[in-house]
């Protein structure tokens, strides 16, 4: 099948492919663009662990082909730290211990980013239902709503 | 897990994607894809032709004309749940979105996708019966009008002929005097209805003038529970009847067993769901 080319930005900066149409999002990331903080984990849509931020919505790129990023503003885990060093979320999961295994953080991290913006100042109910996408198998959820309630307040104080 | 290879085409417009469903033999249309792409990765779908109906604008967007809401097909779960006309005019539809999936997926999700899809598992089948909805759909005749009851035929089996699309969908403004409930039972986030229930009820007074009595995923497609609303319509209803149509919408059940359940279970789950949903539409309607 002949690929397509495909140009999209990639955590600020413009990137270019050549994808098979039935290549998933998530693997021309991790693949050809060789950024593996996007990890896979179910690949049925269910689990988040593949949560990307694509033109400023929360989506999992297993379930998204890479030729409709095209002309797209991606954002991954790798695009959440700074010259100024780590994004607020991410310092907020170090301090409250929102990890076990590590597994599911980047897409549970990429996906708190886009929630606190979505709803800067959630209540535990909000942050749970807003985080419903992403599984965690440790099943540290405890930790991981303090951290999304931590890094709001942060947020909110900046 | 990837899908069987096939070709992608991008569609411009609704002429464009008829033009090319009739071009390109067993295409399939590419709305969010949170259906058909996971069957394509465990290839229970192969097509050929994929043709992406992502980039049209037409099919998007909320308006409101008179007493009617017209809804794009290509309108995401999320775009329903933060519609203010939606939750003005008409909740059950916020309410029943708010249920589907997770955020991501509602971000992908659209409200056609899930109507023309054909799995019983889909929710907003069963909602569009009870809201008595209209579907606009296109195709190389040109556009027709079809009503919700009647569109679905069975299990990825729908009235959607040859090359249509699926364009609009149509509800009506739920006024004063109208109450709507929606009850779903899930396993987890992210599961398909073990049953669903949405009902729209109209009263006169405290007579029940019309009842529309839905179900999701307790047979080969979306249903009507007539029976049930039969011996509700006309009259006042109490707990008595309450009871009377729940037995009806048992009877009316013929789910598939699986791992949410097997066939008596998920009848009772769908007869407890349509009576709290019918409770809640009594409560709302009375004001």
């Amino acid at each position: 099948m002949a690929k397509q080319h495909v140009s999209f930005k990639l955590n600020g900066k413009q990137v270019d492919a050549l994808v098979e149409p039935r290549e998933l999002l998530v693997h021309t990331i991790r693949e050809t663009l060789s950024l593996t903080g996007t990890h896979i984990g179910c690949e049925t849509s269910h689990c988040g662990a593949c949560t990307v931020d694509l033109d400023g919505k929360s989506v999992k790129s297993c379930t998204v082909l890479a030729v409709q990023a095209d002309g797209s503003e991606l954002k991954t885990v790798e695009g959440l730290a700074d010259a100024g060093g780590l994004h607020a979320v991410q310092k907020a999961f170090i301090e409250e211990h929102g990890l076990q295994c590590g597994f599911c953080t980047p897409g549970m991290l990429i996906r708190a980013y886009r929630f606190l913006q979505e709803n800067p100042n959630p209540t535990e109910e909000e942050i749970r239902w807003g985080m419903s996408g992403n599984l965690c198998r440790c099943t540290g959820y405890q930790n991981i709503v303090k951290a999304v309630q931590t890094a709001a307040k942060t947020l909110q104080q900046a | 897990m990837i899908p069987s290879e096939f070709e992608y085409h991008k569609a411009t417009s609704i002429q464009d994607a008829i033009a090319q469903l009739g071009a390109h033999e067993d295409a399939k249309l590419l709305a969010g894809g949170h259906s058909l792409l996971p069957m394509m990765k465990l290839r229970f779908a192969e097509p050929p032709h994929l043709i992406d109906i992502n980039g049209i604008e037409e099919l998007r967007g909320i308006r409101l004309e008179g007493d009617t809401i017209c809804i794009g097909a290509m309108t995401t779960e999320n775009e329903l749940i933060h519609s203010e006309i939606l939750q003005q005019h008409c909740p059950l539809l916020v309410e029943a979105a708010r249920l589907v999936a997770d955020p991501q997926v509602r971000n992908r999700g659209t409200i056609g996708g899930d109507v023309a899809h054909g799995d019983p598992g889909n929710d907003h089948p069963a909602v569009m019966l009870a809201l008595d909805a209209t579907f606009v759909l296109h195709g190389p005749g040109g556009e027709r009008q079809q009503a919700a009851n009647g569109f679905f035929l069975g299990t990825y089996w729908n009235d959607l002929q040859e090359h249509e699309i699926l364009v609009e969908l149509r509800v009506p403004v739920i006024k004063k005097g109208v109450g709507h409930g929606y009850s779903k039972l899930k396993r987890k986030t992210g599961d398909y209805a073990v049953a669903g229930s949405p009902v729209v009820i109209e009263l006169d007074g405290e007579v029940c003038r019309d009842i529309r009595i839905a179900l999701t995923n307790v047979a080969p497609m979306a249903i009507r529970a007539e029976a049930a609303e039969n011996i509700l319509r006309g009259k006042v209803i109490d707990d008595a009847l309450i009871e009377q149509a729940a037995a009806e919408v048992l009877a009316a059940c013929d789910p598939a067993e699986d791992l949410r359940g097997d066939v008596l279970y998920k009848s009772h789950m769908a007869a407890e769901m349509a009576r709290r949903s019918i409770r809640a539409a009594l409560l709302q309607a009375r004001g």
